[in-house]
């Protein structure tokens, strides 16, 4: 391997915070630090999106500075009507005072989320069913998958909340869903995996706003698949989602008959049956 | 164990013969050679001429290969061929001609899908032991990741495939298509300075090319690029730049055909190495193997390295032999599943055009 790797150089305003935000995850287009805002008690998640150097400056920015600023208006849109995103604080699309010699990247700052992502949640799940789901009688096993399917739903209705507002997410896998921690966590699962909070979306920056079935289909498909590819165990759960969805408001009859058509699109797709 | 590999999915035609010594050192690639249609400027190859193409030539390349191995029929111990995905009647000729073999020789049959062929070859070549696979092709578009043995597709095109995309917009040009239209864009491409605004359309994980491929088409067709008159001024241009005095044309803004194959190829690796990039951070995977035709392009192995080194991984590519469809990787994936006991019974040995990579249990790897 080449050398240790080195994040980006911070935006500017944040290369004096104290203490120093510290880089939670680098994402496939953004890098996650922990900060804090305006006062050293209020941590704030600060989404900065580096340059590409794989890409072309000019397709670069053009792209940065896109996705930040739908980004930006979608959680905007979404606080106002309600649903359980993260607040926006601050941003600046040009980043680093749009100095052609400086642009190191556009940033973000937002409320901070405590709590799990799904993805770890239902990979822990997923290790400790693999390991001790034998030791389980029947009646403490449907205990275990009905936690998980109550999980599913709730994501069903946070997502059709979602599409309610006029917005579709375009990047949901499960680690861009939250669990925002209640106050007191009591779990009795053997399994020591908590399932409990309110289901947060976080990422918008693939999202955008309509309300067209297709986009709307999409977006579950795109669930679907990864959760069926990074949770083999929990994926017969997810006819769940589909029914916490169709809970939550009037109109998704047709978002999930075009989810069948979706569903037939992939290409080389067995045609027999 | 020896295999034998017959590929014929598109429009070329391979034949390769694969060794895995009973002591267990590394497979041994005894022959590799590869026969290739190859239509005229400004037309795609059509199935049944490429069918055509693939019969008169594969006894040919099977007699050859045997040849230049230095093995004889005795020794095969099994033959290996493309189930699918790809082009019906091409595949149909290769499938009839490893059934005669299998016949004939009385040799079992393997079939093999086409897709994890690539990626089984990619990793021996390469020595990556879990990568996330980008596999870019004529045919195929998708990132590929291998859990529980299955070889995951997390996203893969909507419409046309990337090299289906280069390959037509080549035709608009009338680029030759010899040795392959991609190779020809790439060269052209790096004459290219200015960037054209293009569609860049990524959804989640998967990309789309057919609204690209039109815009660009537009455009050619907008500034009068495309056809056979516009490609005779790529010949004059490559001659007068010979010699130190270079002549530049004057562009006033204008894109030359140069610039519409460097922002068309700047556009669809841009969007290959983002969804790579995701499903690498996804999967929390460094390694990164490329692997089809697309793949020997080193612009885009430029970007993908580049991509890679910022997350701190790197990127595994091979060059053409192996990057470009091939009878090795064939056998190669042939036999891995000839050594966990899976044989094609002759009633059995079919192809078909829609095989798609996570239908086939991957047996050979543990986990």
């Amino acid at each position: 391997m080449a050398d240790e790797y080195r994040p980006p150089a911070l935006p500017s305003p944040f290369t004096n915070t104290t203490p120093a935000p510290t880089l939670l995850v680098q994402g496939a287009e953004a890098h996650l630090y922990k900060t804090v805002s305006l006062d050293p008690s209020i941590p704030a998640a600060l989404k900065v999106r580096p340059s590409k150097p794989y890409r072309h400056p000019i397709l670069d920015r053009r792209l940065t500075r896109q996705r930040i600023i739908q980004e930006a208006r979608c959680l905007v849109k979404l606080v106002r009507e309600g649903v359980s995103v993260p607040a926006v604080l601050a941003m600046d699309w040009e980043g680093q005072g749009a100095e052609e010699s400086a642009w190191g990247g556009a940033w973000l700052m937002m409320e901070w989320v405590e709590g799990p992502v799904v993805r770890v949640v239902l990979e822990q799940w997923e290790a400790w069913m693999k390991k001790n789901a034998a030791s389980l009688d029947e009646t403490q096993l449907q205990k275990e998958e009905d936690r998980v399917r109550g999980l599913m739903k709730r994501i069903g209705h946070t997502l059709g909340g979602l599409h309610k507002a006029g917005v579709v997410h375009g990047d949901l896998t499960t680690s861009n869903l939250m669990l925002r921690s209640p106050a007191q966590d009591i779990t009795d699962s053997p399994t020591g995996v908590s399932m409990e909070g309110e289901v947060v979306l976080i990422d918008f920056g693939l999202a955008g706003q309509s309300t067209q079935d297709e986009d709307r289909a999409v977006d579950l498909y795109v669930l679907e698949r990864a959760i069926g590819s990074t949770h083999p165990r929990s994926e017969p759960f997810f006819e769940e989602v589909l029914h916490g969805y169709r809970e939550s408001h009037k109109g998704t009859g047709s978002t999930l008959k075009r989810l069948e058509d979706v569903r037939m699109r992939g290409r080389k797709r067995s045609m027999i049956g | 164990m020896i295999a034998i590999g017959m590929e014929g999915s598109a429009n070329k035609l391979g034949v390769g013969i694969m060794l895995h010594p009973e002591d267990g050192s590394p497979p041994q690639v005894l022959a590799n050679i590869r026969h290739t249609y190859v239509s005229p400027p400004g037309e795609g190859f059509l199935p049944k001429d490429t069918a055509r193409h693939h019969r008169a030539w594969v006894v040919k390349l099977v007699k050859k290969s045997l040849k230049e191995a230095r093995v004889s029929v005795e020794d095969v111990d099994c033959i290996c061929f493309t189930k699918g995905p790809g082009m019906g009647a091409p595949l149909q000729s290769v499938v009839v001609a490893a059934r005669m073999l299998s016949l004939l020789w009385n040799k079992p049959l393997v079939g093999v899908n086409h897709c994890v062929g690539h990626i089984e070859m990619g990793r021996l070549i390469t020595g990556a032991t879990n990568p996330v696979v980008l596999y870019v092709s004529g045919g195929n578009t998708q990132v590929i990741a291998y859990s529980s043995q299955r070889y995951r597709i997390f996203g893969e095109t909507l419409d046309i495939a990337v090299g289906n995309c280069l390959d037509r917009f080549a035709r608009t040009l009338h680029i030759s298509n010899d040795p392959a239209p991609g190779y020809n864009i790439e060269q052209l491409a790096k004459q290219g300075k200015q960037l054209v605004d293009l569609p860049y359309v990524v959804k989640g994980m998967d990309v789309s090319f057919s609204g690209l491929l039109a815009a660009i088409d537009g455009l050619a067709a907008q500034w009068g690029l495309g056809g056979e008159e516009a490609a005779k001024g790529d010949a004059d241009k490559q001659a007068s730049t010979v010699g130190d005095a270079q002549i530049i044309p004057e562009t006033d803004g204008k894109p030359t055909r140069a610039d519409l194959c460097f922002s068309l190829q700047e556009t669809v690796f841009s969007m290959l190495v983002e969804i790579t990039e995701r499903a690498m951070a996804h999967v929390g995977s460094q390694q990164v193997l490329i692997v089809g035709g697309v793949g020997s392009n080193e612009r885009l192995q430029e970007m993908m390295g580049i991509m890679a080194r910022d997350r701190g991984g790197s990127v595994y590519a091979t060059d053409e032999r192996f990057c470009i469809d091939n009878g090795i990787m064939i056998a190669q994936a042939g036999m891995l599943a000839y050594q966990t006991g899976f044989r094609t019974p002759l009633k059995e040995s079919t192809c078909t055009q829609r095989f798609r990579t996570d239908e086939v249990f991957v047996k050979w790897r543990e986990d």
